[in-house]
């Protein structure tokens, strides 16, 4: 039977990828958007974890909820990228430098 | 879970932002072009009866409504009413700016009804839930709003950018979150921080039993110098478990099973504070401060004018309730652990901000790094850690989003077809074109700099007096020394307007609502840096200190 801890690490792991991803990726945006989602994931791993060991469910509701934003999350950042392409032409990050901030 | 307990009455101003946006989106989409401004006024109006509804909600104790997911009281309907109103002034500033851009759309404006709508949630949230769904609507909607002006190149990439970093916070917070909920195994605020007290009372606890424990080699009296020191403690609960499996149990036992207990109990708060730490990056992205600041020069470079108007000025409103909302009503009892993380973002806002504002040859870059050290001020009264911090922070982010929203209502002025006023240069000789208009823009800066009888000058003398109150004189010195550097940037400005040859003697148009609301934006400035002490009155009050 599988701990806490163990969600909990596996939970820890994905997060830490996602965020490697986001801030290592000079390629391609909706390598971006993917890991926008496994952080997401990562963090309903933990919600669920959390709900099933404390025997509580609103973690569970929450996980839901989640979801539903995620959706709607990807859902206006692959338009926004569509917007982008067509007036750039690319989806390299690296030509995301009209504005250097 | 009863009908009685859903308090419906007191929600209506978010009922009926709801039903009109939904409303508006199916109007808008029958309309023909000409009456576009059939939209506009029907989010004009139900933006003025929204705050009616608010002022008519204000009860006069703390109301909890849909089950406790939500909290109706004095700070809320305060911050509902000033971000409501301030909705309707970038409203009123916006409408020519997008018709002549002919990005006039009904979108623009239903996306800003939802995005109040979700400030509104934000502010009243009493959930984590409805934390995270309010601040969701929020920027699901001001993503979508930057990006409304399609053809152009900047204001894609700012939406791009925008989008990523906040899905990036948004995780942050929901991570810390999962953090929290798991310790605690609740996401009401009110019973998270009780839990959260009942944490760090434990770990007080455990740390002078363990003292004990080392203190005395024989078990026997050991054992009873911890029933000593438990039966006198009343609100942890670990030191009530311990006081049973005392009684339970002989000493050499007791011994055996205390022990593990300790270790596994003491991580409890580690955890918390790990969580902490995520939502409070969450809420610094959010906010914008220094290290998480990197999406505002961008996105207000980058945007439209009035959206840059939208995202600067009433989400900030919403940003402070959220800090104020999760760190104090959920975590006051941890604040010694976020006094430290919120002191280290406010010097470094403060110093970067100002300092790279000097270089900004783009106005809206420079009021974008101006933002930033603002909301290093603005976390100052937090730091205060008391109702009196938390009043001035109240007080200066209301009069924040008064003089930004002043400020962009300029930069929206001075442009026309073709032509973004955005560089400093475009200020030149402001006062031989419109008098008017550049005593309005220099009454704006004066008191974004802080210059006495502005009212710019009380926020920031409000928040350094509760930061010296609570005993950090240094964070004070610092801070007023780099108000005077900044203060160079915004004189600069002040001196290009009366000082320097216009450049173009395009005259100055704008319709009358636009030039009375800017002059009444003006106008409150320069009131409520006369008599500061309304103001103060009800940001007090939200805070149930009498004057």
């Amino acid at each position: 039977m599988p701990e806490l801890s163990d969600f909990l690490i596996l939970g820890a792991i994905l997060f830490c990828i996602s965020i490697a991803g986001i801030f290592l990726n000079r390629k391609n945006l909706i390598i971006i958007l993917m890991c926008i989602e496994l952080m997401l994931l990562s963090v309903n791993l933990n919600f669920i974890a959390f709900s099933y060991f404390n025997a509580d469910i609103a973690g569970q509701v929450f996980v839901f909820f989640i979801l539903t934003v995620a959706a709607a999350e990807s859902a206006i950042g692959l338009a926004i990228l569509i917007v982008l392409f067509r007036n750039k032409g690319s989806i390299n990050v690296e030509d995301l430098n009209a504005l250097k901030g | 879970m009863t009908i009685a307990n859903l308090n419906i009455a007191w929600l209506l101003p978010e009922i009926l932002i709801l039903t009109m946006a939904c409303v508006i989106l199916v109007i808008d989409a029958y309309l023909p072009k000409q009456l576009r401004n059939l939209t506009y006024h029907l989010t004009q109006g139900t933006l003025l009866g929204a705050a009616l509804l608010i002022i008519a909600a204000n009860p006069m104790q703390p109301i909890l409504a849909m089950n406790d997911m939500v909290i109706i009281d004095a700070m809320s309907v305060v911050l509902k009413l000033f971000i409501v109103l301030i909705v309707f002034f970038t409203f009123i500033y916006s409408r020519e700016y997008l018709q002549d851009r002919k990005i006039f759309k009904g979108e623009y404006f239903v996306l800003g009804l939802f995005a109040t709508l979700g400030m509104l949630i934000m502010v009243s949230a009493h959930n984590l839930l409805m934390v995270f769904l309010g601040l969701e609507l929020l920027s699901l909607s001001l993503y979508a709003m930057i990006a409304m002006n399609r053809d152009s190149k900047v204001a894609t990439e700012a939406a791009m950018k925008y989008f990523v970093l906040g899905a990036l916070a948004s995780g942050m917070l929901l991570y810390g979150m999962s953090m929290l909920y798991g310790i605690t195994a609740t996401l009401d605020l009110t019973k998270l921080s009780q839990s959260v007290s009942e944490i760090s009372n434990d770990r007080i606890v455990i740390s002078s039993v363990n003292q004990l424990i080392s203190e005395t080699e024989e078990v026997e009296l050991a054992i009873k110098n911890v029933e000593k020191h438990v039966t006198t403690i009343t609100n942890s609960p670990i030191a009530t478990k311990i006081a049973e499996i005392i009684e339970a149990n002989i000493e050499t036992d007791a011994m055996v099973i205390i022990k593990p207990m300790l270790a596994s109990s003491s991580q409890n708060y580690t955890i918390l504070v790990f969580g902490l730490v995520f939502i409070v990056i969450g809420v610094a992205f959010k906010l914008g401060a220094v290290p998480f600041h990197s999406w505002i020069p961008d996105v207000y470079h980058g945007s439209p004018t009035s959206m840059t108007l939208f995202v600067a000025s009433a989400p900030k409103i919403a940003a402070f309730a959220m800090v104020i909302r999760m760190l104090v009503d959920g975590m006051q009892t941890l604040h010694t652990d976020w006094q430290g993380m919120l002191i280290l973002l406010s010097i470094l806002s403060i110093i970067v901000g100002n300092i790279i504002a000097i270089a900004q040859q783009n106005i809206k870059r420079m009021l974008a790094y101006s933002t930033i050290a603002h909301v290093g001020y603005l976390l100052l009264g937090i730091i205060a850690a008391n109702a009196d911090g938390y009043a001035a922070s109240m007080f200066y982010v209301v009069v924040y989003t008064i003089m930004t929203l002043g400020a962009f209502g300029m930069i929206i002025l001075l442009s026309r077809t073709g032509f973004e006023a955005d560089k400093i240069e475009d200020f030149k000789g402001l006062n031989e074109r419109n008098p008017w208009y550049a005593m309005i823009m220099l009454i704006i800066m004066l008191s974004m700099a802080g210059v006495p009888p502005m009212v710019g000058f009380w926020a920031k003398w409000a928040v350094l007096a509760q930061v010296i109150n609570a005993g950090f004189v240094w964070l004070a010195v610092l801070a007023v020394l780099f108000a005077v550097i900044g203060a160079f940037y915004y004189l600069r400005i002040v001196k290009l307007m009366y000082f320097d040859k216009p450049t173009s003697l395009v005259p100055i148009e704008a319709g009358v609502d636009m030039r009375f609301a800017l002059s009444a934006n003006a106008l409150i400035v320069l009131l409520l840096g006369l008599m500061p002490n309304t103001l103060m009155a009800i940001c007090l009050g939200a805070w149930g200190i009498s004057v």
